[in-house]
């Protein structure tokens, strides 16, 4: 069966001018699948410049792959074209970080969900349109009374980023990309957010990926992880596992850095060693070596290849090499759906 | 042992703002007291009021906002009652802020020694460069950051490095009191957790007392002593942090505490219904009522006052009698 998604050794290199010789790979050899018959809700987690973000912009064909390709229901998504191109911008849907900055405050709220409805004439008259824009804002938690007719500036960050969650719902998607959705979001709300995701996941049959620095999150809401350091692939594999028995020694710092809110749960048995000054630099072993505790010669000759540590879980390290190696491209087959 | 006299008092600060659409009580009649070396955690919605204390305390309340009554002390000095002269020379070296975001608040054009060094100068025209040169090395070497970081332009670093240059400003003239507003809001775990090991530790160097703002509940467990809980301009509960995380009194405490994702607790999603209220209406009684699950009659006239409890907790519900009790209202209530 033809998959969703699929990403086939997708690798994005960003230069600088056209003399600039400095090029950094922001998304190095990824591959990945999204069936289609089993909806997921997949985390790429990462901090900072990890690529996550480049993932996201590669899915949605705002960007285009230095290497690789990206597949939509078996097509590439950059020779979509017509109907079909239509079909990708409709089923692929995305919700984004800052809940304050997608709206245009001299619109009310309304002017979001009413545009995609008319540019993918989904209803034929103004009371099937609002129908479904209040089919879409229930879905979410939301009283439509509450917030149509409302300006941005009217409403908080929590309903703000849950009407974006409704503009995507309403378009019927297959996938959602969510970028950091709650990281703008107050505490308190972003339960409430989250759970309107996991609904989209469970009782539509959306797939989603969820773009996050924040575990704890990640750890709520998904079936699976992909732990990406400076566009490598550095763990994966079902959340459970990665989360209580990390390996990669990133991911270890990670999970170990996470502030649970629990005072018996302290933070920072694993030092941390010192971050590089520098970024960008072409370098030929494991990116995370001149960060890492356990370092060895060989890590910085040859990147090291994904080692599976458990039925679910593969690291790209070393320190794993006795266990069996798996192919780049059968990183989705260690992802629970 | 003899007890310490706390480093900061507030008394009955009180701050609104005047807008168009009426006054917003934005802080309403706040004490609080620290003593040196104790690290506060101040928690809350947005627009609770928590960054609006931390500019009151520090008297940088812009218009349309007003500072209409109450005292701030850090140790025998009444801030609220110098002149804006002294109030200037008082921050950074009495009590110093370090805002939201700070590390976009450097100034890119010039070099990190150049910023410190006139923090430096607005304080102590007297010291000589020399003395001044050393007070920055040293400034950066607590914060764990290299003497050549002085010469650097704030592109050059990272935004853990930034941020850790903001806490080296702060420390500067070795405050009493430190205030940091989301000092890691906008960076990943690993950095988060350096920048906040560097503040406890240069804040156990100084002795000073730390009030670090938040919403982010885990990073209060992992590092202050107390957490006082912040709801529509008024505490509503101020305990341990022990205290806070294992057994919560006030309902809306409560229901911060377990709208938190922990490891045991996978897939359940408890957040807390209804919306944080306005401040130019607030609901009349207790601010939490109308989204409280315990709200009983008196709560919706009367607003309950912050009192101690055993155990030196600070509470402002009519759910507990003095002695930290259910009363009788709230038992014949749960039945």
């Amino acid at each position: 069966m033809t998959p969703l998604l699929e990403f086939r050794n997708v690798t994005k290199i960003y230069t600088k001018g056209l003399l600039s010789r400095a090029a950094t790979t922001a998304l190095d050899n990824v591959s990945l699948k999204i069936e289609d018959d089993q909806p997921t809700i997949l985390t790429v987690a990462g901090e900072s410049g990890s690529g996550k973000t480049t993932l996201a912009m590669l899915l949605l064909g705002f960007i285009t792959p230095t290497r690789g390709q990206i597949l939509y229901k078996g097509k590439d998504i950059t020779k979509l074209r017509g109907e079909e191109k239509i079909t990708f911008r409709r089923e692929v849907q995305a919700v984004f970080q800052d809940p304050f900055a997608v709206f245009n405050p001299f619109y009310t709220v309304d002017h979001l969900l009413t545009v995609p409805i008319d540019k993918f004439k989904l209803a034929r008259s103004k009371s099937e349109a609002r129908d479904k824009m209040e089919e879409a804002l229930r879905a979410v938690g939301l009283r439509p009374e509450d917030v149509l007719g409302r300006f941005p500036h009217q409403l908080s960050g929590g309903q703000r980023q849950r009407i974006n969650v409704a503009r995507a719902l309403l378009l019927k998607p297959r996938l959602l990309v969510a970028d950091e959705p709650v990281s703008m979001v107050d505490a308190s709300l972003r339960a409430t957010i989250l759970e309107s995701l996991r609904n989209l996941n469970r009782e539509y049959g959306i797939s989603i990926i969820y773009i996050t620095h924040d575990l704890t999150t990640a750890y709520h809401v998904a079936n699976s992880i992909i732990v990406l350091y400076r566009g490598s692939v550095m763990e994966a594999g079902s959340i459970d596992r990665v989360i209580r028995e990390p390996q990669h020694p990133y991911t270890r710092l990670l999970i170990d850095s996470i502030p649970w809110p629990d005072i018996n749960r302290k933070w920072g048995q694993t030092e941390i060693a010192a971050r590089e000054q520098e970024h960008g630099s072409i370098e030929t072993g494991c990116k995370f070596t001149s960060r890492c505790p356990f370092a060895m010669e060989r890590c910085r000759q040859a990147p090291p290849p994904l080692y599976q540590v458990a039925p679910q879980q593969v690291a790209a390290c070393y320190l794993y090499e006795q266990q069996p190696i798996v192919e780049r491209e059968r990183l989705s087959e260690m992802l629970p759906a | 042992m003899t007890n310490p006299s706390p480093v900061l008092r507030v008394i009955d600060l009180q701050v609104s703002y005047y807008t168009e659409a009426g006054r917003a009580l934005a802080l309403d009649r706040v004490s609080l007291e620290l003593y040196p070396g104790e690290k506060l955690g101040m928690v809350g919605e947005s627009g609770c009021g928590k960054s609006t204390m931390a500019l009151a305390m520090m008297r940088m309340i812009k218009p349309p906002g007003r500072i209409e009554g109450g005292k701030v002390f850090v140790g025998d000095t009444e801030l609220t009652a110098l002149s804006e002269a002294q109030m200037r020379r008082a921050r950074l070296s009495l009590i110093s802020y370090i805002p939201q975001g700070a590390m976009n608040s450097l100034n890119p054009v010039l070099r990190i020694e150049a910023q410190m060094r006139d923090a430096i100068r607005e304080h102590q025209p007297e010291m000589s460069k020399a003395e001044i040169q050393e007070r920055i090395y040293q400034a950066l070497e607590s914060v764990e950051l290299r003497r050549n970081v002085a010469r650097m332009y704030p592109h050059e670093l990272s935004g853990g490095m930034k941020q850790r240059v903001c806490i080296a400003i702060g420390i500067l003239l070795s405050p009493k009191v430190i205030i940091a507003d989301e000092p890691t809001s906008a960076l990943d775990v690993v950095t988060q957790r350096q920048v906040m090991e560097t503040l406890d530790r240069v804040q156990k160097q100084l002795g000073a007392a730390v009030i670090l703002i938040g919403h982010d509940m885990g990073l209060m467990a992992q590092f202050v002593d107390k957490v006082a809980v912040m709801y529509a301009g008024k505490f509503t509960e101020i305990s341990s942090v022990r205290d806070m995380f294992t057994n919560p009194l006030h309902p809306y405490a409560r229901a911060l505490i377990e709208s938190l994702p922990t490891l045991e607790n996978k897939g359940v999603f408890k957040g807390i219904p209804g919306l944080a209220p306005s401040l130019i209406r607030r609901p009349p009684g207790c601010a939490f009522h109308p989204r409280c699950a315990h709200a009983m009659e008196i709560c919706k006239t009367v607003t309950p006052a912050l009192e101690r409890l055993p155990g030196e907790r600070l509470v402002a519900c009519h759910l507990y009698d003095r002695e930290g009790n259910l009363t009788n209202a709230a038992l014949r209530m749960a039945g």
